[in-house]
């Protein structure tokens, strides 16, 4: 049998792909029930398991004997159809996701926009599971989802833009290659390509807390004003595959900033490039997530928007006409 | 202008700050303490239910059942009854029972009891879904603690 034939090629990464999804989900959880506890300085999950290690899979269990409730006047099908909506297109980003120079699912050219065509659909999972629910608070948190997402998704998009002028390319396992040889040629350290890489940076993590409906931008489901956000009329599985969705989206954003800014699955200096290098970066960046939530308090609608419109974009736009201008005159200064 | 980026700046350091203290944080020893396999002790003054106290010369209780605890209980939660010995001086206690479903820990019988008989526990382990648990025979209690 031919290992490298497609069917069984297409199977693999299917499995590897949902169980990837799957274990980061639970497992993020429980990273991030332990932080917090550490943070506080508890200990977090520690009954289940040795360091409370079997949590997630007890929790999983729970939520799958749950009885799933629908309410009454809700709309049948959108209410049914909003979780998968969130959950699949996180998961199908995973397909173009480099996790070394040949683990790649499907090396398309486009993968880069593929990614954030899919994780625009994911805004419509969020709204939809607002407005099926027949609930104010829902739909109230579906509401800000989408202006927060539509806020953010231009810095965001700006950012990449810039970042697509110096890579010249959308396929994301070349521009990982491009920054082989060494951590200065990471393009968060490219100060040729422009100086305020390092900003760009910012901009695209903090946009990406932000599409992830993270905290401090969680105002979707900012318990005290809405109960449960979008979810509320959720229970069981159903509350559970938008908590998969939600975890997927981290991993889907910190895996992005890994690629475009912190080499990917290069080596810092230049030996051994591989997957461990994609994960190491990728874990470190969901830490990161995971402290900022339990660091900083919930932002207004106000101050949110603010942030973006007023500091983002055009922090962003500068950027992209800076990137534009070093593209053109550094040639001519040192030709 | 010069306002904007200030507050961008200063905002920005504030914010790293703030992200280095709960990373420093995280590797501070764990304070709280994990209830059901560990314990903390109550200090000296806690003040949990009543208990009786032994004479440690004859190993029976200190009461000499004058009944002023009794009196002296505002919300009447304390039953007190003691024999007449044959070849016995005093009146000995035959019966102590707190109940606790009433008693709001004012502290008025210790302080009424003359020879010091009565005394604070430091018991606080007291979650019950049975009402009888809240009836304590507080002199079978000071018999078990031998």
């Amino acid at each position: 049998m031919n290992l490298h034939s497609e069917p069984i090629r297409l199977l693999a990464f299917l499995v590897g792909i949902i169980a990837f999804a799957a274990l980061n989900a639970a497992y993020l959880v429980w990273l991030e029930r332990k932080v917090a506890g550490h943070v506080q300085r508890r200990i977090g999950p520690k009954e289940v398991g040795p360091f409370g290690l079997l949590q997630p899979l007890v929790d999983g269990i729970k939520l799958m004997t749950k009885q799933v409730l629908i309410p009454d006047n809700i709309d049948p099908i959108l209410f049914r159809l909003a979780p998968p909506l969130l959950l699949i297109p996180a998961v199908m980003s995973f397909v173009t996701i480099p996790f070394s120079e040949t683990l790649v699912a499907r090396d398309i050219n486009l993968g880069l926009l593929m990614i954030f065509a899919f994780a625009s659909i994911n805004v419509l999972g969020i709204l939809l599971g607002g407005w099926g629910s027949n609930n104010k608070y829902a739909v109230i948190a579906a509401a800000r989802g989408v202006s927060q997402n539509v806020a953010y998704e231009i810095p965001m998009l700006i950012t990449v833009i810039t970042m697509v002028m110096i890579t010249h390319t959308l396929n994301l396992n070349e521009i990982v290659r491009q920054q082989g040889g060494g951590i200065f040629n990471w393009y968060i350290f490219r100060w040729s390509a422009n100086p305020l890489m390092l900003i760009s940076f910012l901009i695209f993590f903090t946009c990406s807390l932000a599409e992830t409906n993270r905290a401090p931008f969680d105002l979707g489901e900012a318990e005290s004003e809405l109960v449960a956000g979008y979810h509320t009329e959720y229970s069981g599985m159903g509350f559970g595959i938008f908590f998969m969705g939600e975890y997927a989206n981290i991993v889907i954003g910190c895996s992005l900033a890994t690629i475009l800014f912190l080499g990917g699955w290069q080596c810092p200096f230049g030996l051994w490039p591989g997957v461990h290098w994609f994960l190491i970066k990728l874990y470190i960046l969901i830490f990161t997530v995971i402290l900022i939530r339990w660091t900083f308090p919930r932002t207004t609608i106000y101050g949110l928007l603010n942030l973006s419109w007023k500091v983002l974009i055009p922090f962003a736009l500068f950027n992209l006409i800076l990137t534009g201008a070093m593209i053109k005159i550094w040639p001519m200064i040192f030709p | 202008m010069s306002g904007y980026f200030a507050e961008i700046f200063s905002g920005a350091k504030s914010l790293a700050s703030g992200m280095g203290i709960t990373f420093r944080y995280m590797f501070k020893p764990v304070v709280t303490v994990q209830y059901p396999h560990a314990t903390l002790k109550m200090p000296e003054r806690y003040r949990g239910h009543i208990e009786l106290v032994k004479d440690p010369e004859s190993g029976e209780p200190k009461c000499i059942v004058c009944g002023m605890c009794q009196r002296a209980c505002p919300s009447g939660c304390i039953t007190v009854a003691g024999d007449k010995l044959e070849g016995e001086k005093k009146k000995v206690l035959s019966k102590y029972v707190l109940n606790f479903t009433t008693c709001s820990l004012c502290g008025s019988c210790v302080e009424s009891c003359k020879p010091g008989a009565i005394q604070f526990s430091r018991e606080y382990n007291l979650a019950s879904t049975r009402k009888e648990d809240y009836t304590i025979d507080l002199l079978q209690r000071l018999r078990e603690q031998r």
